[in-house]
């Protein structure tokens, strides 16, 4: 039943997220060429705009900045057994209370301003993130369920406080003040700053999972629960640790947007983000490293969809589309093997296969 | 007798690792075939390409003279092939009768017929002699009555070789000769069996033919009149086993283990240990005889702080253990080997080498502080792989690529490997080669010696009679009578296992 799991030579963590993008983009091309559009054409301009000039891949990697975090902030609760559906909603926290830091505090200086705003967004991000972990741990509600109704309670939320208190005052737009200069994140090397915050943090988070006890015990809590309890793990702080960690980097998600980006909050500037941040984790694996390429890719995808549509007429819903095959292709398998396992743990009492 | 399965010729390797080579068997119609070996002599391997669920590198397997597609279960199926896994494939919430049916339901209107698949299923089990009752769910009976609902469902399709992996190793003993009794019914009546276990007893009671298989390789065939339980031992360790156990008198000194009125739950919140009380002293082995069901599983989760105590304590050298803190009683020094060691000993897409530190990860020398020590895992998952024999080429393989036996070995070595002072260990040898059972045995001795308070449960009570220097004897959750080993009798012990007064 293990045969996969026998020997080291075993690509399939990189060789199913790249046939799925292969089969996706051949279905996507099909449906191209039914409008009557070249599709090799169509892929090309769609990724030579995304990858094929500096001026491109600078505004690839900023539009994978936030997805480099959400899907981030995804994976590693999927590395502890959890589906946070809710990086959307922790990532619109994070935006919004970072933008509140941005343009309440004056006078600090950015290398104070900065960290500040980005900490608020991770702590109100983790603030939502907290509720759900509670309820899953100590009430056993399931994490999907509270996340995708805490998704809907945050953006209400949010579009009465733009609306009302946080508003920017004499402004017909429901959005709030901008931040100040001294919150703004500059660009390095032409790069946005949240580049290489992402990269740091999925660095840094890589290496705690692999090289720490805190990265075993989540590991082994998401694949053995049973065995975690056994072994001593404590199986209810490890639930809350991981969607913690997961939605305060989705709340820097959110922060870096704001700070970087918009300049502000404005409640339809963040949309998908989160769950766009499905997608990267499921293509990279859950692995905190693969979570960068899968970005990149989506992040240009994304990039140069308009592109697309200026030179050769296809819409840009068709990124979408192919956002969405891709994630169906990726996830088949995962499905498959979820299947295969829960057939399997029908196991009644003590049974092994010899 | 006609040949019903020839087998030739079949290897099969995994990796580096080759499972089966070049072995050629038959079964005849009404045979029973016994299947002996080392854990990891490619037992599994051969019966699971024999069903098709492993595809052979070469040689064939014919069916009634006829070829089959290697890798087809299906075809295996439609030649009256049954094979009953060792891991039950049965759903827990559903009946008997939707499990029999289950994946082939008889269907009236294009709606499952439930009232004919009850007459079916008591068809069955009156043609077989196997009693079930055909309403029951399956989570609420014994693992002996799942295993014949199992045995049923594979005989619903008129088996003419059944296939049975290990199928007494989860038994009481009861249950393991109602099972045999079933066996050579099925014989007489022409069915080909095809039998694997690791207890020797089985073998000489019910076989008529035995074949032993060593290192993927067919040592040879004999029968149970040419031979002995000793002389099987060596065949398939291929050096002389000690099957009976070898001690010297125990020193109990001070107590290091003591239960107080304890009462505990089980899944169905039923009382299960009911105001129990034991004592285990440091230098000897105390096992807990019982039939399966009355209450030991629950009784060793609450020492180990896995299960709530209702009330009552576990006092471990003079300190009680928090109720529900598994972490706690650990570190108390209480080593644990599971009854399960699928569920809770192991985690199976995790190496061999983290395995083997899956309760110590974050203690020195395997973490300093908050960093794991990786060399340190790997080194102590060789050494340990080395130290019990551990049929794996390197400790960084997953554990889930073990052979049943030495998945269980990867949980005992870990287990006996630390600080030992009170040591549980639920059917420690349970699907364990007899090479095995003797080493285990013997680590059980040596932690005794060196001062440990060792509380052994298992089903077996030959294992009870031969390890333990006293006897406890449990029955509806509580003890009923304790035994010194020399006071030992296996009739009175039975008696009141089942429950009898003495
Ligand atoms: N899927 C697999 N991947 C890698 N190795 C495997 C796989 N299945 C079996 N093996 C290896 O093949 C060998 C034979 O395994 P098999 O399960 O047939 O042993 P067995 O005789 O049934 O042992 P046991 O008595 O312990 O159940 C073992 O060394 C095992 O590790
Ligand atoms: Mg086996």
């Amino acid at each position: 039943m293990d045969a996969k799991q026998g020997k080291k030579l075993d690509f399939s963590p990189i060789l199913v997220p790249l046939l799925s993008i292969l089969v996706a983009l051949a279905f996507g091309g099909i449906l191209i060429f039914i409008q009557g559009i070249n599709p090799l054409s169509a892929y090309r301009v769609l990724f030579t705009t995304a990858f094929g000039s500096f001026d491109g891949v600078a505004i690839t990697l900023a539009k994978a900045t936030p997805l480099i975090l959400s899907g981030l902030a995804v994976a590693i609760c999927l590395r502890a057994g959890l589906f946070n559906i809710g990086a959307q909603g922790q990532l619109i926290s994070g935006a919004l209370a970072s933008a509140w830091a941005g343009y309440t505090f004056v006078g600090l200086p950015a290398l104070v301003h900065i960290p500040l705003a980005l900490i608020f967004g991770a702590f109100f991000g983790a603030l939502v993130a907290l509720v759900a972990a509670v309820l899953k741990a100590y009430r056993g509600v399931h994490e999907v369920i509270t996340t995708i109704m805490l998704n809907s309670i945050v953006i209400a939320l949010s579009d009465y406080l733009t609306s009302n208190p946080f508003k920017e005052p004499d402004q017909p737009l429901t959005r709030t003040p901008k931040i100040q200069e001294s919150a703004r994140m500059p660009d390095l090397l032409g790069l946005p700053l949240g580049f290489f915050l992402a990269i740091g943090l999925s660095i840094t988070l890589w290496w705690i999972m692999r090289n720490t006890t805190t990265g075993f015990s989540i590991e082994t809590i998401g694949r053995n629960k049973n065995a975690g309890w056994y072994a001593g793990i404590s199986v209810k702080k490890t639930i809350m640790l991981s969607m913690l960690i997961g939605g305060a980097v989705a709340g820097v998600a959110g922060a870096v947007e704001t700070l970087s980006i918009i300049g502000r909050f404005e409640p339809a500037f963040n949309a998908g983000l989160g769950f766009d941040g499905i997608t990267v984790a499921l293509l990279g694996r859950a692995n905190p490293l693969g979570v960068i390429p899968a970005a990149i890719l989506i992040g240009g995808m994304r990039a140069s969809g308009s592109t697309m549509q200026f030179e050769v007429g296809v819409a840009p819903e068709l990124v979408d589309l192919l956002l969405a095959l891709i994630l169906f292709f990726v996830t088949a398998p995962l499905l498959a093997k979820f299947f295969k396992n829960r057939k399997e743990n029908v196991a009644m009492t003590s049974g092994w296969s010899n | 007798m006609k040949t019903l399965l020839e087998i030739e010729g079949v290897s099969k390797s995994f990796g580096s690792v080759i499972a089966n080579e070049d072995i050629s068997l038959t079964v005849r119609e009404g045979e029973i075939l016994a299947l002996l070996g080392e854990n990891g002599a490619g037992k599994s391997t051969l019966v699971k390409a024999v069903f098709g669920l492993v595809k052979p590198d070469t040689g064939t397997i014919k069916i009634n003279g006829t070829v089959m597609e290697s890798g087809d279960t299906a075809a295996a199926i439609a030649s009256g092939v049954g094979m009953v896994h060792q891991h039950f494939q049965l759903v827990p919430v559903m009946s008997v009768t939707e499990n029999m049916i289950l994946g082939d339901e008889p269907k009236k209107f294009g709606v499952v017929n439930i009232k004919q698949a009850k007459k079916e299923a008591l068809a069955l089990s009156e043609k077989y002699g196997l009693e079930v009752d055909p309403d029951a769910i399956i989570e609420d009976l014994p693992v002996g009555m799942a295993q014949r609902v199992e045995i049923l469902k594979a005989l619903r399709r008129d088996v003419k070789l059944l296939i049975l992996d290990e199928p007494t190793a989860v038994l009481t003993p009861q249950e393991t000769d109602e099972l045999l009794e079933v066996l050579r019914n099925l014989a007489k009546r022409g069915v080909g069996i095809l039998f694997i276990t690791h207890k020797l007893r089985e073998v000489m009671a019910v076989a008529d033919r035995i074949a032993v298989l060593r290192g993927g390789k067919l040592m040879g065939t004999t029968t149970p009149k040419e031979s002995s339980e000793s002389k099987l031992a060596q065949m398939m360790v291929g050096r002389e086993v000690v099957l009976r156990v070898e001690k010297s008198v125990a020193k109990p000194k001070e107590v290091l283990l003591s239960i107080k009125n304890l009462r505990v739950n089980d899944d169905r919140k039923l009382e299960s240990v009911r105001d129990l009380s034991l004592e285990v002293h440091a230098g000897e082995i105390l096992g807990i005889a019982g039939v399966e069901g009355n209450g030991q599983r629950e009784l060793v989760e609450a020492i180990c702080s896995m299960r709530s105590r209702l009330s009552g304590e576990v006092v471990v050298k003079g300190k009680a253990i928090p109720n529900l803190n598994p972490r706690a009683a650990h570190l108390a020094g209480v080593s644990h080997i599971p009854e399960d060691r699928e569920k809770h000993g192991l985690v199976t897409s995790y190496s061999i080498a983290d395995n083997l530190v899956l309760n110590r990860f974050d203690q020195a020398p395997f973490a300093n502080g908050w960093i794991r020590n990786l060399e340190e895992v790997a080194s102590n998952g060789e050494a340990l792989v080395e130290k019990f024999d551990i049929r794996a080429p390197n400790a960084s393989l997953s554990a889930g690529s073990l052979s049943g036996g030495n998945k269980q070995k990867v949980v005992v070595a870990r287990e006996l490997s630390q600080q030992l002072d009170v040591v549980v260990a639920a059917q420690p040898t349970r699907g364990v080669d007899v090479g095995s059972i003797e080493f285990i045995h013997n680590q059980l001795i040596a932690a005794r010696d060196a001062g440990a308070a060792v509380l052994l449960v298992s089903a077996e009570l030959d294992e009870i009679l031969s390890l333990a220097d006293r006897i406890a004897v449990i029955s509806n959750g509580k003890i009923v009578a304790i035994f010194s080993s020399k006071e030992a009798d296996r009739n009175t012990i039975g008696r009141l296992m089942a429950g009898l007064a003495s």
